[in-house]
């Protein structure tokens, strides 16, 4: 009764938990204008692009990607063969293990008529199953704990999915060995079952079982004489033997009973089996109502994710597909951090402490944010940074063990993000490169607007450029300026200066255009004379400073050697820092 | 010869067909390039941002290699730029070095300062030598006139560089002269693509490669020739958008290829392993040139 009604509770919660994280799928967008479609067009676009893919040639891609990469795990092989093997074990195991002996009722009995738990091959193979699946839990601890993998994180949610995997299995192996010895368990079998209640005839089957099948009995105790076990051996024949198999099969749970033997009688009385029984299908239960919840709702997921992103292309498919697949995509990740230790920019978040660099965790935050999670100015810019700190090499979609395009991913979200009014200095950076190739089919407006916000914080930030009267406020010298440049290396190189002005000459930038202190600000020569005399506000509000390409002409040129690119650069560096520790942010954020 | 390739962020994405042609090109002179698979960015973008963290993302390249006892080999100035200014702020800078390799020592690495970094243009003329390629040279270009594009990270600060005279370099005007090809001199020859303003300032950095454009032409040329991921896209896709936008201006357009590409067609190499017809730019018509 118990057992039915959690079965019964786990099973609507785990539907409804179902049906609302897919009904997230078709609601949640980071894209406004998809937002207002509505779920229901959602659905059915998806619907009809199910349809329009399954009957066309594309199903044999889809067949063999569901062979390759779903069943095979071909994508995981080739980036990390340890990983490949860890996950196989668990894969292969948790799926034998659910066909075969979880829902043995539905499945197996139907397929072998004289099936039973408790028989060959059926004894075995549950034992073999539970040691993949340990042989699998044990390195997913020892990666997760032990070996020092470079930007893995394990958060709640990847404890919380192996502890309720090793407490199921370990659970339903202990019970099985505690049933191997139990003398209770022994008896109910014999009122159930056997045909006869001599006394004489029942003390030879029980010693007959003693002996071959580890139950430890108060009654009885070997060496037995041979007369009685044979005459047990034909009760048990006829009686017991088309439904056990020698428990020695079990070769595990079999360890166990033999373990636990010195106690078993003792452990046996104070209920052990039922208890055991309790907390296996109960961790079940819960395990499979908080699925949907969890990380382990990657096992739907993964593979729709594979198979979804085999057939489906930016280009061509509908872009509320897209944007649909980008979401649920962000349930199927399996935060095994593959994406954060092959990712070209991972590295960098070891001097910029900003978790959202790396692909593992940024996708995490992408997840809060699309939910609608309430976030702050501070944890949005950071985001946001995450994202656009990214040269889009593609290494994070490459290997992705479950085919997530993330690199599309960070795309969309990093325009939908800009777009909503939040200065981000780096788009004044080569980083916007990448931006700029792929502005196919963005209005003018959109693209421009990211760089005209972090252009006005600039101006928020470093008011002086406003001064219409050229005179400037001393309060914004800062005498100890020059002595924190340098740490490019360059420093005080800048004090040999004799402003000849050959910097600014040989500048490709100032020379194109014809009054270059209106559109610029302070140009080269007289940023490196204003870096002098401290007064910074002037050099970061300067355009100049924000269009040097880098080339490093002026540099080249100097006279007196002076490192005028790398001192720029390292303005620039200043400059980004000082507002985005600033407050200019939020000041903005408010504003739009 | 053995080196470990930086591989350009730029190239999974956008230029494919200058991995291809270098692999082909190399492998017929007898390169090996060894793919490190866990090499990052050279860190050439997060300069402007954070200099430690380019320095750090150099750095690692360079340990990683160090640790597999190569040499680095790249075909992007920005990232020959990136990791040879790493390495020589590494080798002045020993406080700095320590500091990198605090960082590094949590992967196990380390970097000691055994590393060189090379240009794929460097490595075929100082390695491999003009005339060995020379001998193998099947076919030649003639009348084909060619605006050697250097571009700004192979030259300068030549300090740190050492690659060619900053102000008056030849080796690259050679390596396209050995083809058969006239590297005519041009006015904006020396000057920036431009590249590093797209999608921050788009008018600006359109209106340096028009200048480069004008020039080029004026001098006869039919192709720019460059060897630098980010010039190639400048002068490919980027141009390709020029023209769309500012059709008005009357309008001069010129192809680039790339320096792998001009190489491998005189080599025998056959014109899809080297990606001829993936540039947004038709260059196709370069094979009429061929004698």
């Amino acid at each position: 009764m118990f057992f039915h009604a959690s079965l019964y509770l786990s099973l609507i919660i785990f539907s409804i938990g179902l049906i609302y994280k897919v009904s997230t799928w078709f609601r949640y967008s980071f894209d406004e204008e998809i937002k207002r479609i509505g779920a229901f067009k959602r659905v059915s676009a998806a619907l009809k692009g199910i349809l329009m893919t399954v009957f066309s040639p594309k199903i044999l891609l889809l067949i063999r990607v569901f062979i390759l990469d779903v069943l095979i795990q071909g994508r995981l092989f080739k980036e990390d063969f340890l990983r490949w093997f860890m996950h196989m074990c668990l894969f292969w195991g948790f799926m034998s293990l659910l066909i075969v002996h979880s829902l043995d009722k539905l499945i197996t009995s139907k397929l072998f008529t004289n099936y039973s738990s408790t028989l060959n091959p059926f004894l075995f193979l549950r034992n073999l199953f539970f040691v993949l699946i340990l042989l699998g839990l044990g390195i997913a601890v020892y990666r997760r704990f032990f070996m020092k993998v470079p930007r893995l994180f394990s958060h709640m949610r990847d404890h919380f999915a192996i502890a309720i995997l090793s407490l199921i299995m370990i659970s339903g192996i202990l019970l099985e060995g505690a049933k191997i010895v139990s003398y209770t368990k022994y008896q109910g079998m014999v009122e159930d079952y056997a045909d006869t209640d001599e006394s004489e005839a029942l003390k030879n089957l029980e010693s007959y079982w003693v002996e071959n099948f580890g139950v430890v009995s108060p009654n009885v105790k070997g060496p037995f004489e041979a007369t009685v076990l044979a005459n047990g051996r034909e009760l048990n024949e006829t009686n017991c033997a088309a439904c056990h198999s020698r428990p020695n099969w079990a070769f595990v749970s079999y360890g166990v009973s033999k373990a636990i033997k010195p106690v078993a009688a003792g452990l046996d009385r104070a209920g052990l089996t039922d208890f055991l029984w309790y907390v296996h299908f109960l961790a079940c239960f819960i395990g499979l109502a908080y699925l949907p919840f969890s990380k382990m709702f990657h096992i739907f997921t993964s593979p729709l994710s594979l198979l979804a992103n085999s057939v489906m292309d930016k280009e061509i498919s509908d872009p509320t597909n897209i944007t649909t697949r980008q979401i649920m995509e962000l349930d199927a990740c399996t935060h095994c951090g593959t994406c954060s230790l092959k990712c070209r920019v991972g590295i960098c978040f070891e001097e910029i402490p900003n978790v959202n660099i790396l692909p593992s965790e940024k996708l995490a935050s992408v997840k809060a944010l699309v939910a609608g999670k309430k976030l702050s100015d501070h944890e949005l810019s950071r985001i946001q940074e995450g994202l656009y700190l990214c040269t889009n090499c593609t290494n994070c979609t490459v290997v992705c063990p479950v085919g997530i395009n993330l690199q599309d991913l960070w795309f969309n979200v990093r325009e939908a993000m800009l777009q909503k009014g939040y200065p981000e200095l780096l788009t004044l950076s080569t980083l916007s490169f990448y931006r700029g190739l792929s502005r196919n089919g963005r209005g003018e407006q959109s693209y421009r607007k990211p760089i005209a916000i972090a252009k006005r914080a600039l101006e928020e930030e470093f008011k002086l450029k406003d001064a219409d009267n050229h005179t400037l406020n001393l309060t914004n010298i800062d005498t100890g300026f020059k002595k924190i440049l340098g740490i490019s290396n360059q420093g005080n190189t800048f004090s040999y200066c004799f402003t000849c002005k050959t910097c600014t000459v040989s500048c490709p930038v100032v020379r194109n255009f014809e009054n270059p202190p209106k559109r610029l600000g302070l140009v080269p020569h007289q940023i490196i004379h204003a870096a002098l005399l401290g007064v910074k506000d002037l050099i970061f509000s300067s355009d100049m400073l924000w269009l040097c390409l880098g080339c490093y002409q002026c540099q080249e040129n100097c006279p007196q050697g002076v490192k005028v690119t790398d001192i720029l650069y390292e303005l620039k560096n200043m400059a980004m820092k000082h507002i985005k520790g600033g407050k200019t942010i939020s000041i903005m954020r408010e504003k739009s | 010869m053995k080196f470990a390739l930086q591989r350009c962020c730029t190239t999974p994405t956008f230029l494919k067909q200058y991995e291809s042609s270098t692999n082909a090109v190399l492998g017929k002179l007898g390169v090996a390039l060894i793919d490190m698979k866990d090499f990052n960015c050279c860190g050439y973008p997060l300069k402007n941002f954070d200099f430690k963290a380019y320095l750090l993302s150099s750095a690692r390249n360079l340990s990683l290699a160090e640790k597999e006892n190569l040499n680095i080999m790249t075909f992007c100035n920005c990232c020959y730029g990136s990791l040879k200014h790493a390495r020589h702020v590494l080798m002045e800078d020993d406080s700095l070095r320590k500091e990198m390799n605090v960082v590094l020592d949590k992967e196990n690495l380390c970097y000691n300062n055994n590393v060189k970094v090379k240009h794929l243009l460097e490595v075929l003329y100082r390695d491999i030598g003009i005339d060995s390629i020379r001998d193998l040279i099947s076919k030649k270009f003639k009348g084909l006139k060619i605006a050697t594009h250097y571009g700004c990270h192979l030259l300068r600060p030549r300090k740190i560089m050492q690659f060619d005279n900053p102000f008056a370099p030849t080796l690259f005007d050679e390596l396209v002269e050995i083809t058969g090809a006239e590297s005519v001199p041009w006015a904006t020859k020396l000057e920036c693509c431009g590249s590093p303003l797209y999608g921050v300032d788009d008018e600006l950095s359109m209106d340096l490669m028009e200048n480069k454009i004008i020039d080029a032409k004026k001098s006869g040329a039919n192709y720019f020739c460059v060897a630098c991921c980010y010039c190639q896209l400048q002068f490919d896709r980027v141009q390709k958008v020029m023209i769309s936008k500012r059709n008005g201006n009357g309008h001069q357009k010129l192809p680039s290829i790339l320096y792998t590409q001009l190489l491998g067609l005189c080599l025998g190499i056959d014109p899809d392993t080297l990606g001829i017809n993936q540039n947004e730019l038709d260059i196709g018509q370069i094979v009429k040139f061929l004698s």
